[in-house]
C-alpha cells in the first residue's frame, strides 16, 4: 500500500511544476508575441527580435522547458517514492 | 513466443531504422546517377513515389496482427524516441510540408502565429495530458472520457467531436496526397485521391495502430530528409551560410530593405490572377503595433494550442508508449523532431523571397525584364501547370513586386529548381511532402475507425462481441471513413489550410476541458462534461457557419474570424462544465478514487490491457 502523505506530497509537487511550466508557455506563446512590435525595433544576432521570437526563439524555450520537464517530474516521482519499476 | 520475437524486434530498431535510412540514401543516390545517364525527370519523380510508397506497404504488411491491444495501441511498446518521431510525422501534415513556408513567404510575421501554436501545444500534452492518459490505460480518447464520466452519452459525445475534428483534417490529407500523386505520377487529381486512399489504407489496414506506428517512424525519415537536405544544399550553393537556420537574420533585414525599394504597399493591386494565386502584399518581419493585431496572433495561437492538445490521433500516440515517464520523454522528442522541420520552415521562406527579390542575386527576378523573366525554365514549367503568373499590368516590359503572382506552395515545390538544383532532389522533395500526408491521414483515419469500433461498437453496442469479430469491424470502419474521405476531398471543396484549422478548433471546443478536468479537478462529474462538449461544440460550430467566407459570411466578432472559432467554443465549454459540475452531485468515491489512481505513475493502469 502507497503511503497516504507520499502520494499527497507527490500531487502538491507535481502541481508546482505544472504551474511553473505552464507559466514559462504563456510568456513564450502570449506574453512575448504581444509586443513583437516594440521587439522588433531590437536586433537580435541581425534579426528584428519580434520576429526572431515567433520564428524560432519561443519554439526552442518550448522544446528546452520540455526536456527539463520531463527530468524535474522523474525527480518528483522517484524523490516521493512513486516511479515507475524500469 | 510472439512477446519474445516482438521484444528482440524492439531491441533492434535503432539497427533497422539504421539500415532503412542508408537504404533510403542509396536510392537517392541511385536516381541521381540515372538523371546524370539521362533519366527522364518524369521516371525519377515516379520511381520515387512508388517505390516509397511500397516500402510503407510492406512495413504495414509485416505490422498485420489479430491481437487487440496490437491493433489499438501497438502492444504499448513503442520506446520513446521511436514514438517521438511516429508523432511527428502523424503531426506534420501535408500542409505543415509544402504550404508552412509559402504561407510564412506570403503572410509574414503574422503567418508565424501557426508556427508557434503549432509547437506549444505539446507543453500542454506532456504537463496536463499525456502522462495521465497513459497511466489510466484507454485505446482513444472517448475511452477515457466514458470511463472517467461513466455512461454511454460522454463516449457518444467524445465519439461525434473525435469524428468532425477528425474527419475534417483528413480530407484536407487525403487531398494532399491526390494532389502530389497526380503530379508525380501523371494521372488525374481524381484518381490520385483514390490511389493515395489505397497507399494510406495498405500501411493501417492490417495492422493497426501497430502497422502505423512503424509506417511514420518510415515516414518521418523520409520528410525530414527531404525538406532538409534541399535548403541545406540551396543555401550552401547561394552561399548563404552552412546552416542557414542559423544566419538569415541579416537576410530578413535585407528583404525589408528590398520591399521599401519595389515599393511594397504603395503599389496599386493588380487584377486578373488566377484563383489560388498572390502577389506579395504584406511586410516579411514588421509586426503591427495595433492591439487587434497583437490580439489576432495571441487568439490564432491559443486555437491551434489547445487543439495540438485536444487532437486525438495525437494524443492516442501516446497510449502506444511502454510506461508513463516513456509517456512523457516521449513528448519531449515529438517536440523536438516537429521542431526540426518548423524552425526550418521560416529559414526557408526567407531565402526563396531573397533570391526572388534581390536584384544582386543571378535568381532575382523583380525588376528585370518580363521577356528575360519568362524565359527561365522554372518560371516556364510552374507557369504551365498553373502555379505562377505573371501580368504586366502598366506595360513596362519590367516585371514589378505586384505583377508576380505565385501559389504558396511554390516555395517548396520549386525551391530546387530556383536554386537550380538537380532534378533529384524535386523528386525527393515529392516523396517527403507524400509522406508527410500519408502519415497524417493515417493517423487521422485510425484515430477516427478506433474510436467508432472500440467505442461505439464495443462499447455501446455490442460488448459481447469477440476479438475476431471486434477487429473485423475496425477494418470495415477503417475501409468506409477512408473511402468517404477521398470522396469528400475529391469534390474539393475547402482550401487545405481552412480545413486543416478548423480541425484544431472543433478539437478543442469540444474535447480541451472535458479532458484535461477529468484529470486535474475530481469534482467534475458526468452532467458537467456532457453541458461542456454539447455546449462547447455546437457554440463553436455555429460560430462558424455564422462567420466563414463560405457560409454566411458576417463580419467577425472581435477579430475572431473562421480560423479562430475555438475562441467562442472554448470559453463555453468551460463555464458550462463548471457550473454544471457544481450545481449536480459530486462523481462517486470509486470514481474519484480513480482520478487519484491516474495521478499517480508507478501501479498497474487503471483499465486492464485487453478491455
Amino acid at each position: 500500500m502507497i503511503d497516504i502523505s507520499k502520494r499527497e506530497e507527490h500531487w502538491r509537487r507535481t502541481k508546482g511544476l505544472m504551474i511553473v511550466t505552464l507559466t514559462i508557455w504563456f510568456i513564450f506563446s502570449f506574453v512575448v508575441h504581444w509586443f513583437a512590435h516594440g521587439l522588433n525595433s531590437v536586433t537580435f544576432f541581425g534579426w528584428p527580435l519580434g520576429f526572431y521570437m515567433a520564428a524560432q526563439g519561443s519554439e526552442i524555450v518550448f522544446v528546452l522547458t520540455l526536456f527539463w520537464f520531463v527530468k524535474a517530474q522523474d525527480k518528483i516521482d522517484r524523490d516521493c517514492g512513486l516511479a515507475e519499476e524500469d | 513466443m510472439a512477446n519474445n520475437k516482438s521484444s528482440a524486434f524492439i531491441d533492434n530498431l535503432p539497427k533497422i531504422y539504421g539500415m532503412y535510412t542508408g537504404g533510403f540514401l542509396v536510392f537517392v543516390l541511385l536516381m541521381a546517377i540515372l538523371e546524370q545517364m539521362g533519366v527522364s525527370a518524369d521516371t525519377i519523380g515516379i520511381l520515387f513515389v512508388a517505390f516509397t510508397i511500397v516500402i510503407y506497404a510492406g512495413i504495414g504488411w509485416l505490422s498485420r496482427t489479430m491481437a487487440v491491444d496490437a491493433y489499438y495501441v501497438a502492444g504499448r511498446q513503442v520506446p520513446a524516441v521511436f514514438n517521438g518521431m511516429a508523432t511527428a510525422a502523424d503531426w506534420m501534415s501535408g500542409a505543415s510540408f509544402v504550404a508552412m513556408a509559402g504561407g510564412i513567404y506570403f503572410g509574414g510575421h503574422g503567418y508565424l502565429a501557426f508556427v508557434v501554436g503549432w509547437t506549444g501545444g505539446y507543453i500542454l500534452v506532456a504537463s496536463l495530458m499525456a502522462p495521465y492518459l497513459r497511466k489510466f490505460g484507454c485505446y482513444t480518447v472517448p475511452d477515457f472520457i466514458g470511463t472517467r464520466y461513466g455512461g454511454n452519452l460522454p463516449r457518444f459525445l467524445g465519439v461525434i467531436v473525435l469524428a468532425v475534428a477528425s474527419f475534417t483534417y483528413v480530407t484536407a490529407q487525403i487531398n494532399a496526397t491526390g494532389t502530389i500523386a497526380a503530379r508525380a505520377l501523371q494521372i488525374p487529381f481524381e484518381v490520385g485521391v483514390w490511389f493515395g486512399l489505397l497507399g494510406i489504407l495498405l500501411c493501417s489496414m492490417l495492422g493497426g495502430m501497430r502497422a502505423v506506428t512503424w509506417t511514420q517512424v518510415a515516414q518521418y525519415i523520409v520528410l525530414i530528409i527531404a525538406y532538409l537536405v534541399p535548403v541545406f544544399w540551396m543555401s550552401n550553393k547561394q552561399g548563404f551560410g552552412l546552416i542557414p537556420q542559423f544566419v538569415y537574420g541579416d537576410a530578413v533585414q535585407r528583404i525589408t530593405e528590398l520591399e521599401a525599394m519595389w515599393g511594397l504597399g504603395t503599389l496599386p493591386a493588380v487584377s486578373g490572377a488566377a484563383g489560388g494565386l498572390s502577389a506579395l502584399s504584406k511586410p516579411f518581419a514588421a509586426a503591427s503595433d495595433s492591439a487587434m493585431d497583437s490580439w489576432k496572433f495571441v487568439t490564432l495561437v491559443a486555437c491551434m494550442m489547445l487543439g495540438t492538445a485536444s487532437l486525438p490521433h495525437i494524443l492516442m500516440r501516446y497510449f502506444t508508449t511502454p510506461s508513463v515517464r516513456a509517456a512523457r520523454q516521449s513528448v519531449a522528442w515529438s517536440l523536438m523532431f516537429i521542431f526540426l522541420l518548423y524552425f526550418t520552415a521560416p529559414a526557408l521562406a526567407t531565402f526563396t523571397k531573397l533570391q526572388i527579390l534581390d536584384p544582386e542575386l543571378a535568381t532575382g527576378i523583380i525588376g528585370k525584364s518580363i521577356a528575360d523573366v519568362q524565359a527561365l525554365e522554372w518560371i516556364q514549367k510552374w507557369h504551365n501547370v498553373g502555379f505562377l503568373q505573371i501580368i504586366d499590368a502598366n506595360a513596362d516590359g519590367i516585371l514589378q513586386l505586384n505583377e508576380f503572382f505565385m501559389r504558396g506552395d511554390i516555395v517548396v515545390l520549386a525551391t530546387p529548381e530556383i536554386a537550380g538544383l538537380p532534378y533529384v532532389i524535386s523528386g525527393l522533395v515529392a516523396a517527403g511532402g507524400m509522406a508527410a500526408a500519408m502519415s497524417t491521414a493515417d493517423g487521422l483515419l485510425l484515430a477516427i475507425a478506433n474510436a467508432l469500433s472500440h467505442d461505439l461498437y464495443y462499447k455501446i453496442i455490442d460488448p459481447q462481441a469477440e476479438t475476431k469479430k471486434r477487429l473485423l469491424v475496425a477494418r470495415i470502419l477503417l475501409l468506409a471513413i477512408g473511402a468517404a474521405g477521398a470522396f469528400v476531398a475529391s469534390l474539393k471543396l475547402t482550401s487545405i489550410l481552412g480545413a486543416v484549422a478548423w480541425a484544431f478548433d472543433f478539437a478543442c471546443s469540444g474535447l480541451f476541458f472535458p479532458i484535461v478536468l477529468g484529470i486535474w479537478w475530481k469534482r467534475a462529474n458526468r452532467q458537467g462534461a456532457i453541458a461542456g462538449m454539447v455546449g462547447g461544440f455546437v457554440a463553436g460550430s455555429l460560430y462558424l457557419y455564422w462567420v466563414a467566407p463560405a457560409f454566411l459570411n458576417n463580419t467577425p466578432w472581435l477579430g475572431i474570424d473562421h480560423l479562430r472559432f475555438g475562441m467562442i467554443g472554448m470559453p463555453v465549454s468551460l463555464v458550462l462544465m463548471v457550473v454544471v459540475s457544481l450545481m449536480t452531485p459530486e462523481p462517486d468515491a470509486e470514481t474519484q478514487a480513480m482520478v487519484d489512481e491516474i495521478r499517480v505513475p508507478s501501479g498497474d493502469t487503471v483499465l486492464g490491457s485487453s478491455h
